[in-house]
């Protein structure tokens, strides 16, 4: 199955497709949005202004470069250090800002005054909303009626940034539905607005794009760990649901074939159970969002519903270029179930003071996983992609029904 | 070639063709067949199918309500193909298409969905996710079966797109009555001629409008900007959405509106010669002199 790592430029774009994934099968009257979107997006690289109020929006408003920290004791053996890459102390309180605002500034660039965006556990949601507080644009977010009851502290950090917070209450009430809302409304209005997708899933260019938006992660974290350490880290960790925080520190490790790339998908109740997200692990390859890609579907192509502890990762496909990264074997996915998850929750803020997102928790499990059969001393980078403020409800409730220790 | 007879024989009677789509086994497979009888019976000169698809994003609130029907039913494409396969045993010369998203393609592994209609029975495919510039993922397999792949021209597409579609589709193209989705909540507008009149430039097959299209005011717009026929969706889906528990009230409601519907299409040239309707094309607005409207 898997193509042998041949050409230096196997892990490029040509055109909209990363190796046979991605593409654009959206609606005919979706091309001319994603077109227009496409060559602004490619201007703005070009672009020195653009990249200057990028680089200084990031630096002076989400707080760019973020740490990266030992862990004094999480997961720590007498062969293996893990570090910790901080987005948790990014603005908004997750990864999701770096390319939110990156976004922001396109739509401003392409003459877009009205954003809409999708999210599930409303992390995208509260970021979208705050760079459009801070830019001057009008925000309107997607959201799973379902969702809308589990994250209602989220729905109201949006609203009091300004935007206008939508239930969906068709098919699963969840993500993917949010997602589908919001294509039908850009649909009938890219003229006057920018679809603001939230991870690195869906047509090109947005797969592309969020990963060029995203890669300062992992080009911060090597500079980083070759300043602490003198050398390139053997491991490179981090969660995927969609899979933007994952590519995001993975790009700049691409083609340092040495350091391992491991996406952890959540297993939920077990990846043999039907209840959980782990698209690449159990999925199959198929059409869903805008992109050929792998997805949990029925044997009839049917789309089904995923199930994660974690709402950032409870989503039934995944940005296309893991599934070329896990193909070609260049990245390696493993999964990490709800239980795993809530105990690295629970011992990440017990032993280094720092609550984690549910989602980096499943990232956290795997490192210990890790540490603890390590044959050989290792350097271990986790990326830390969000702070776990967002769950402390949802985790006192698990606790009290003794789901978790 | 059933498409090019039909729009041959329309041209002559000087009419447009009346395509009404419905989702296959909605709101049961037995009432579903039932259905396209009446159909049939009430003037439709071609159907458009749909499979019901879980993650519809091309289609409005009326086509995503009634899609829960069929897949709770676990009615499968299979059963989809067998419906098909019935259709076309009773209509030998109907033309019928199919709408689908490209996973429901995908995962029967492509080649066999187009071997599977084919053998069905279909003579088109559309899959509205599938925009010309991917035509190249499916447009194989379907050659090889002989099924016409039929693409949409939306009302903005550049000169380039235009050329690309009216070069690709086949049997027919499936004009937009404007942006967004599938619904009737945004009624059609008018096409611009100069649309139009790019696409006959550009060696389109026949032009048949949809998206929006529920009375017949909106045929006559039609008419009025020249395409060859028209497709009403979610109006008729709709009419489902109201009535499926009541069987005899639903065929009522369709048979009453297929018929008012067919009738604006293949009358809607000779009113206008006759005077019978103004076309105000610079408000979108046509009234019909003492015809009666559907709802």
């Amino acid at each position: 199955m898997n193509t042998p790592l041949s050409k230096e430029n196997n892990f490029q774009y040509n055109g909209a497709y990363i190796g046979q994934y991605g593409g654009q099968f959206v609606p005919q009257i979706l091309m001319p949005a994603l077109q227009q979107l496409e060559k602004a997006f490619e201007d703005s690289l070009l672009d020195a202004d653009f990249q200057q109020q990028l680089n200084q929006l990031l630096s002076q408003y989400a707080g760019r470069p973020t740490p990266l920290t030992e862990c004094s004791s999480f997961a720590k053996t007498d062969k293996v250090r893990v570090f910790l890459k901080r987005e948790d102390l990014l603005h908004g309180g997750a990864h999701k800002t770096n390319q939110v605002l990156a976004q922001a500034l396109l739509a401003k660039r392409m003459g877009k005054k009205r954003i809409i965006a999708e999210t599930g556990a409303g992390q995208h949601g509260v970021a979208t909303a705050l760079a459009c507080a801070l830019l001057g644009l009008d925000a309107t977010i997607y959201m799973g009626a379902k969702d809308i009851e589990r994250q209602a502290p989220n729905v109201f950090r949006m609203k009091l940034m300004g935007a206008k917070v939508v239930a969906v209450d068709n098919g699963s009430g969840s993500l993917k539905d949010a997602i589908n809302e919001a294509l039908r409304d850009w649909a009938a209005s890219y003229d006057s607005t920018h679809y603001l997708l939230g991870t690195a899933a869906g047509p090109h260019p947005f797969p592309k794009m969020v990963k060029t938006f995203q890669k300062v992660i992992g080009e911060e974290a090597k500079q980083q760990i070759l300043e602490q350490v003198g050398q390139l880290p053997d491991a490179v960790i981090a969660c995927v649901g969609g899979g933007s925080n994952a590519i995001g520190i993975f790009a700049d490790f691409i083609n340092d074939k040495d350091v391992r790339l491991i996406g952890v998908e959540p297993a939920g109740h077990g990846l043999d159970s039907d209840a959980h997200g782990a698209t690449l692990l159990k999925g199959s390859e198929g059409i869903i969002h805008g992109a050929r890609t792998q997805t949990l579907q029925t044997t009839e192509g049917q789309i089904v519903e995923s199930h994660s502890v974690s709402a950032g990762l409870d989503y039934p496909a995944v940005g296309p270029e893991h599934v070329h990264l896990m193909k070609t074997g260049r990245a390696e996915y493993v999964g990490i179930t709800d239980q795993e998850a809530l105990d690295a929750f629970q011992e990440l803020s017990r032993t280094e003071g720092i609550i984690p997102a549910l989602e980096s928790s499943h990232a956290l499990a795997y490192a210990k996983k890790m540490a603890i059969t390590a044959q050989r001393s290792m350097n271990i980078i986790v990326n830390l992609s969000g702070r776990g403020d967002k769950d402390l409800a949802h985790v006192m409730e698990l606790i009290k029904h003794k789901a978790v220790n | 070639m059933r498409y090019q007879q039909l729009f041959e024989v329309k041209r002559d009677n000087n009419q447009l063709a009346y395509i009404p789509f419905v989702l296959l086994g909605d709101p049961t497979a037995d009432l579903s067949l039932a259905i396209i009888d009446k159909l049939v019976e009430s003037g439709a000169d071609g159907l458009e199918l749909g499979f019901a698809f879980s993650d519809p994003v091309a289609d409005g609130p009326v086509i995503q309500q009634a899609s829960l029907r069929p897949l709770a039913n676990q009615f499968s494409v299979k059963d989809g193909f067998n419906e098909i396969a019935a259709i076309r045993a009773k209509y030998p010369n109907l033309p019928l298409g199919l709408l689908t998203y490209a996973n429901l393609v995908f995962a029967q592994g492509i080649n066999e969905f187009y071997k599977q209609a084919s053998q069905a029975g279909l003579d088109s495919v559309l899959i509205a996710d599938c925009p010309v510039q991917e035509r190249a993922l499916f447009s194989g397999s379907a050659d090889n079966h002989s099924i016409e792949s039929v693409f949409i021209a939306p009302p903005d597409a550049n000169d380039e797109t235009l050329q690309l579609i009216a070069q690709n589709s086949q049997g027919y193209t499936y004009v937009l009555s404007r942006k967004g989705i599938t619904g009737t909540e945004v009624a059609a507008n008018q096409a611009s001629s100069d649309f139009i009149r790019k696409l006959r430039d550009y060696g389109s097959a026949p032009l048949v409008q949809g998206f929006g299209i529920s009375e017949p005011e909106h045929v006559y717009q039609a008419a009025e900007v020249g395409v060859d026929g028209i497709i009403t969706g979610s109006a008729i889906v709709k009419l489902i959405n109201q009535h499926y528990n009541k069987p005899q009230d639903m065929f009522d409601a369709i048979g009453h509106y297929a018929q008012t519907m067919a009738n604006a299409a293949h009358q809607a040239h000779d009113k206008r010669k006759e005077g019978l309707i103004n076309v105000d094309s610079r408000n979108n607005q046509a009234t019909a002199v003492g015809y009666g409207t559907a709802s």
